[in-house]
């Protein structure tokens, strides 16, 4: 079986053809630049509706690439949660189209699982049963994943995600956006015990959650008194390196002191790390570090699948092979379920 | 009135001074909040939406989702704009369609979207006085809101 996949949680319009053998034939997502080029125009990168002009496209590009046509595919599946209801709405509306169109069925993936299940896609199924982190730019969770649908949350930020205090730490800094790679240049530099910054919860191993807006306020009275003391109130080229190094190094420790008391917490064998802040390379040393201090299996997403992408979300194959269709009265769940 | 400003020590200071808020908030109210990173914006919104039965950790910077919706006793909306390079990306969320049901709109990073918002809304400007402490500027504009903050006053014994 042939099944089209979309992904509309965010920002991003994606769509992946995948076949039960999870074989991913085609795959597009709509930041990338061939696709400005194909389509023409500029494709807005920060807008709900704009999926609405993009999703069609994106359909008939990875359609191509994968070198099928509609009447090709067995199923169709859609990120129905978590996300921006907007967004999502756009992607459930145009597979449940399809899904009637064609007369198929629907399938519902949800987003942040499917995270993980990009570490499965590139590690193979023994990468369950497995604690999971997802960090991101809007998510920053850990689970406890005893197969690959069965899912607990183990906790999660209550405040900021991760990758947003990376963006929001480089703003502070004066560097660019996105803040994780410009964060991390910034930092290889740096010295990362230059200032103490705050690291939420750690320690406290019954507790999962996550805290990043206290680390970030801490940043910003510390570049503060950094400005006060220079006569041009601008910060040395060092001084930015050392903070950098500094902030990632909170981020990376809390980041893996979680991940490890949630090992301990289940005694999970593997560690699977998906989301965009899993590209950060002090993240993936560190983790890599700890799996082999504590000798577990690390699995973390390839960098092509850290971002948000369709092809993940192939764990609608799972759901498939498990006889989970969706009727087509379904709806999204734009929250984070907390259960 | 049309003014009032709160000092808040802490953050347990500015959970009651959300609580308060939600008493007296409006239905459909718009709630527009400023103030630099930090400064304590996301913490009201978390302190009112607590008030009102939901869940405080489930209360999350939007600035990536760019809205968060949570169920209270009523619907709130949490926008966030910051990271909107252009204020028509807020017009294609949709907001006026929020705005005009009952539940109510917080916009963080308000003054970034200003010609988007209701000319009747509460302006809030967070201002960070201390390691810890924080001033909440609200300023009403309408009726509906000028009456909420008489009351807001009255609450807190000012």
């Amino acid at each position: 079986m042939i099944v089209l996949i979309l992904e509309t949680t965010c920002d991003e319009t994606a769509a992946a053809v995948v076949s039960d053998q999870l074989e991913v034939k085609g795959a597009v997502v709509a930041s990338q630049h061939d696709l400005h080029q194909r389509f023409g125009g500029i494709v807005p990168e920060i807008a709900s509706r704009a999926h609405v002009e993009r999703i069609l496209p994106v359909i008939d590009e990875t359609l191509r690439r994968a070198g099928i046509t509609l009447a090709d595919l067995g199923a169709v599946a859609v990120a129905t949660q978590p996300g921006l209801a907007g967004s999502l709405l756009v992607g459930l509306t145009a597979a449940k189209t399809l899904c009637v169109a064609l007369d198929i069925p629907l399938v519902a993936v949800n987003h942040l699982q499917a995270h993980v299940y990009a570490c499965r896609l590139a590690d193979g199924p023994g990468v369950f049963p497995c604690v999971a982190l997802i960090v991101s730019g809007g998510h920053t969770s850990l689970y406890h994943c005893a197969g690959p649908l069965d899912f607990t949350l183990l906790g999660s930020t209550i405040d900021d995600a991760a990758g947003e205090a990376f963006d929001k730490v480089a703003s502070l800094l004066g560097l660019p956006y996105p803040g994780g790679p410009a964060i991390q240049k910034a930092a290889a530099g740096g010295n990362a015990k230059a200032a103490r910054f705050p690291r939420a919860f750690l320690g406290q191993d019954e507790r999962l959650d996550f805290s990043f807006s206290g680390l970030k306020t801490s940043v910003r009275y510390h570049v503060e008194r950094l400005r006060a003391k220079r006569p041009d109130g601008q910060l040395s080229a060092q001084e930015i390196a050392d903070v950098a190094a500094s902030f990632q190094a909170a981020v990376v420790d809390v980041l893996v002191d979680k991940s490890l008391a949630a090992m301990r917490q289940t005694a999970a064998e593997t560690l699977c790390v998906g989301g965009g802040v899993a590209a950060n390379a002090a993240l993936r040393e560190a983790l890599a570090a700890a799996a082999e201090k504590a000798k577990f299996r690390l699995s973390i997403a390839p960098l092509r699948l850290c971002t948000d992408n369709a092809v993940m979300g192939a764990i609608a194959i799972e759901r498939i092979r498990a006889g989970l269709y969706e009727e087509l009265d379904l709806d999204v769940t734009p929250g984070l379920v907390r259960t | 009135m049309k003014t009032f400003s709160c000092l808040c020590g802490n953050v347990a200071a500015t959970g009651r001074l959300g609580a308060a808020l939600a008493a007296v908030l409006p239905r459909g109210a718009v709630v527009a909040l400023d103030g630099e990173l930090g400064s304590g914006k996301t913490e009201l919104v978390r302190a009112v939406a607590a008030a009102a039965g939901v869940d405080p950790r489930a209360v999350i910077s939007p600035t990536f989702i760019l809205l968060n919706e949570y169920a209270g006793r009523l619907p709130i909306y949490h926008f966030d704009a910051y990271r909107l390079a252009r204020d028509e990306e807020f017009a294609q969320l949709g907001p006026e369609e929020y705005f005009a049901g009952s539940g109510w709109s917080f916009i963080e990073w308000a003054q970034k979207v200003a010609r988007f918002l209701p000319e009747e809304r509460l302006e809030v400007r967070a201002e960070t006085t201390g390691e810890t402490s924080r001033t909440f500027h609200f300023r009403a504009l309408g009726a509906a809101y000028e009456r909420g903050l008489d009351a807001l006053a009255a609450s807190l014994g000012k």
